[in-house]
């Protein structure tokens, strides 16, 4: 941008101070506001040459000043001027918007995970270590966090204004969004998406704690159970395990290391496993079927909520053995019943 | 009277001799029937104009309602349900009943049979029906509004419409579908018109730019109504019967219904603009003296913004999840429609250059539009270019961008092409110095109610909101302030226009000494329009085509 980090700094605290101008409180905010920026130039410009011209020739060629009005056809290269100036302008918007777009969008590797759950009228998150949340969100900051997301019903989209980001939270599948905070302190975070009658009571807060206090928060407000845990019981009460479990007979694929690698199905295709695959066949398995097995599976559709379904999928990602889906099912089929699950939901805590 | 106005173009005849003409189309037929049931296009549109009128009143209405219960943070005025309820009536009824038909059906209707030299649109009964079908979508409207309301908001979100409101999402819909033929029949005739009617000599290259832009919005009318159509019938099957089409546990994509209602909905934006700049053109060219810069570069820019139209809805999508690189598609496409408005813009001001330019208060309305439409066109680069979009849309920036078009610039162009033509549709005058006050109030009100919304907007209040965080206050203060400025500025030409029915003076067939065809007959016209077919002879806008024919008038008179 040029200017000295000094003057940036005085021009970002007085538009703060003065409220025109939210918090920068995310790696990404200095990068969208350098844009914005750019952007407010071109448009102050625009304007301003537009009216200046209106004006000057408004003034040099009033009826008074000018009686007789002299015949112009038009201009090639004028034409050609305001054709090729504005659009270079708006092609330099374009490709900055482009990269920007990608780096807001694409997480890092190394980003932690937290599902988020929209409903009417609340938000709620799921941690994987077990803390639940609702309407608040606890992250560290430093940290890239990405936010895998679902909606229960509608539309719902959440934003988080002083992170300058903000994302779609569609029924019927994930979508993410990933920032990194850099400033302790409490933000707004605002449903965007109109979703019924209480679409502006859908709003939360966002608590950035540095490292240490994050642990501390995390030791805190957990609910006993991870959410992998969770998920491994409904693996074995839903039944999963009694096809999925990696014997030489079993009649559906091995889950273990499934997650991150490419799937071969029965037309030959690849495929990529990842949340959003997992959600999708669990509840339509028809529609991928793993080479080498039949369609055999039923649907979940309806048996299962979106808690429930985060629960699974967290399991089978971090699922590396069949050893304990295994153990499970000999203690089954001995007559001792697995664990039943505690209905989803039932287990959230609020802030602490 | 002459005096008072000093030094304009306005060329009245003679006050105390001066007589309405005796035959005219007001006054060929009476009684309340003989409007109802008439083919005139010239009658139509004022049909068109009374109702209109009457609805822009009522979404008014609501959006006053609006900014007073966003006075306070707290939602003290109403419940959540009603105030949901006021932005989706004030959406609906100035979107579909108002900005839609504003401009093409009262003045598109009224001028275009007589820009083409022609005795009316080529299907007079037709046009008539379109009124009706207006009138059926309407009371329809009305009918949702008074069973209860519609809480869907303007967009008919899924699943939202078809599955979790108990309002009456079907009879809204049924009206939207009903006046969405209004406006298809309306673009059939201007189109058919356009290509068979026009009058001997008059070839494309001399029609009026009014004409060009309408034949733009014609084909954005015809092409993309039927998708809006699809889409609330979906809707209404989804609500009625559960089909899944957009229903992701029955196998469907709620993000379908998203694209079936941008593919016409962002055309519909230049359905709207397009004719206002129709407008501006011909307003800017009368006052300045001047043929309009560039003239071929302006009636392509038209037809170019109606081509690219069509291909950049999916920029209401980039935070939904859709594809990277449609997502860059889309944003690239919108940066291209842009270009033909800021080409227009550019003509439009050099045309000022070399001209004798008058302060009328069209042409006031018109330096409006293109102060408040450069901000709104300009604002649209932001949302458009990607990364910028992600903090923006769902805020009120992208509330105070779409006024800025559709306000600032479709209304501000109404307005222009009302006062400009009120002299040949009425026979009278407007009062010039109170309708230079309204266009003066109406823009600072516009002003002060939506350029705080930018600022609110990239704080980050999302649109919709009932309540909000109480830091906002300030500036929805301003706003609402603002929108009370901007209420008396409209208030103020719609009692000023009914007094001048009775009262304003004689205007004369020609008070602007414009060129137009519709300029060379009697205010009002007669039935028929012209008394014979006229000859196009010249190209649009030849100020000394018409000093001849004047000069030669009066020696013919002496």
């Amino acid at each position: 941008m040029g200017l000295s980090p000094v003057l940036w700094q005085f021009l970002v605290k007085w538009l703060h101070s003065s409220s025109l101008f939210p918090t920068e409180a995310s790696g990404i905010s200095p990068y969208v506001d350098a844009l914005y920026f750019f952007l407010v130039a071109m448009t102050v410009f625009g304007t301003a040459l537009v009216a200046a011209l209106l004006l000057a020739f408004s003034i040099r060629y009033r009826r008074e000043k000018s009686p007789v009005a002299t015949h112009v056809e038009g201009s090639t290269l004028l034409e050609a001027t305001w054709t090729i100036i504005p659009l270079a302008i708006f092609l330099v918007a374009f490709v900055w918007g482009a990269l920007l777009y990608f780096r807001i969008y694409n997480p890092p590797a190394n980003a932690m995970n937290i599902y988020v759950v929209g409903k009417q009228w609340m938000w709620k998150a799921e941690h994987p270590g077990g803390q639940h949340e609702i309407n608040a969100l606890h992250v560290p900051m430093g940290q890239p966090v990405q936010l895998t997301m679902i909606s229960q019903d509608v539309f719902h989209s959440l934003s988080i204004p002083d992170f300058r980001i903000k994302r779609e939270v569609i029924p019927g599948r994930y979508s993410t969004v990933w920032f990194e905070a850099t400033q302790p302190g409490t933000y707004h975070l605002f449903c965007t998406q109109y979703c019924g009658t209480q679409h502006s009571g859908m709003v939360g807060e966002v608590t950035v704690l540095t490292p240490e206090d994050y642990e501390k928060w995390l030791q805190q407000s957990t609910s006993g159970m991870s959410l992998a845990q969770n998920g491994e019981r409904l693996f074995s009460s839903m039944g999963c395990n009694s096809c999925h479990n990696g014997t030489a007979a079993a009649r559906g694929p091995s889950l273990a290391g499934v997650y991150g690698s490419k799937l071969t199905l029965t037309d030959g295709s690849q495929i990529l496993v990842d949340d959003a695959y997992l959600r999708d066949t669990i509840l339509n398995p028809s529609k991928h079927v793993t080479a080498g097995f039949a369609p055999i599976m039923p649907t979940y559709q309806g048996q299962m909520s979106e808690d429930g379904l985060i629960d699974l999928v967290e399991f089978i990602k971090n699922m590396q053995s069949n050893y304990r889906v295994q153990q499970t099912l000999v203690t089954a089929e001995s007559g001792e019943a697995a664990p039943t699950t505690p209905p989803p939901g039932t287990t959230e805590t609020g802030k602490p | 009277m002459s005096a008072a106005i000093g030094n304009t173009i306005v060329s009245l005849p003679d006050q105390s001799t001066a007589q309405i003409p005796r035959h005219n189309y007001i006054n060929n037929e009476h009684g309340l029937l003989s409007w109802l049931l008439t083919s005139d296009h010239k009658r139509i549109a004022i049909l068109y104009l009374i109702s209109i009128t009457f609805f822009f009143f009522i979404g008014g209405a609501f959006a006053g309602l609006i900014r007073l219960e966003l006075l306070t943070p707290q939602p003290d005025l109403v419940s959540s349900d009603t105030y949901n309820k006021f932005f989706t009536m004030h959406g609906i009824i100035m979107i579909f009943l108002f900005l839609v038909p504003s401009v093409p059906a009262t003045l598109g209707n009224f001028l275009i049979p007589i820009m083409l030299g022609a005795k009316d649109l080529a299907f007079p009964k037709i046009n008539l029906l379109s009124w009706y079908l207006y009138m059926i979508g309407g009371t329809l409207t009305l009918t949702a509004l008074v069973l209860g309301g519609v809480d869907t908001g303007w967009t008919f979100t899924t699943p939202l419409s078809t599955h979790y409101l108990n309002t009456h999402v079907i009879t809204a819909a049924t009206a939207i579908f009903v006046a969405g033929f209004s406006s298809i029949f309306t673009g059939l005739n201007f189109i058919v018109t356009i290509h068979r009617m026009r009058c001997p000599g008059m070839t494309w290259f001399r029609m009026p730019l009014f004409v060009w832009a309408h034949y733009a919005a014609s084909l954005l009318m015809v092409l993309g109504t039927p998708v809006l159509a699809i889409a609330l019938t979906l809707v209404a099957l989804e609500r009625l019967f559960g089909i899944g089409v957009f229903d992701p546990t029955k196998g469907g994509d709620p993000l379908l219904f998203q694209h079936l209602f941008w593919f016409y909905s962002h055309p519909a934006v230049y359905i709207m603009i397009l004719p206002g700049m129709g407008v501006i053109s011909e307003v800017i060219s009368t006052f300045s003296r001047k043929r309009i810069f560039g003239y071929t570069a302006v009636a392509f820019s038209s037809v170019a913004i109606a081509l690219f139209g069509f291909f950049v809805w999916e920029h209401h999508m980039f935070i939904m999840g859709v594809s990277s690189y449609s997502a860059l598609v889309f944003s690239l496409l919108t940066m291209l429609v842009a270009v033909p408005s800021a080409i227009k813009i550019f003509n439009w001001t050099f045309t000022l250059q070399k001209g004798s330019i008058t302060f009328e208060t069209p042409m006031l309305y018109a330096f409006g539009f293109m102060g408040l439409f450069t901000i709104g066109g300009l604002t649209g680069i932001f949302l458009g270019s990607l990364g910028m979009d992600i903090h923006l849309t769902e805020t009120y920036f992208i509330v105070a961008h779409f006024h800025f078009v559709m306000v600032g610039g479709m209304l501000m162009a109404f307005l222009a092409g009302i006062h400009f033509w009120w002299p040949k549709m009425t026979g009278r005058m407007y009062p010039e110095s109170l309708s230079k006050l309204a266009a003066v109030t109406t823009f600072i009100g516009f002003n002060l109610t939506f350029l705080p919304q930018f600022i609110l907007g990239y704080l980050g209040m999302p649109r919709r909101y009932h309540a909000y965080p109480p830091e906002f206050q300030v500036l929805n203060v301003l706003s609402t302030a603002g929108a009370t400025v901007l209420g008396f500025g409209y208030m103020l030409p719609m009692l000023y226009l009914a007094w001048s029915l009775k009262y304003g003076a004689i205007a004369g067939n020609n008070p602007w000494q414009a060129t137009g065809l519709e300029w060379q007959i009697q205010s009002p016209p007669l039935m028929e329009n012209f008394i014979e077919t006229p000859v196009m002879d010249h190209e649009a806008y030849d100020y000394e085509w018409l000093a001849n024919k004047t000069r030669n008038e009066v020696t013919t008179v002496g």
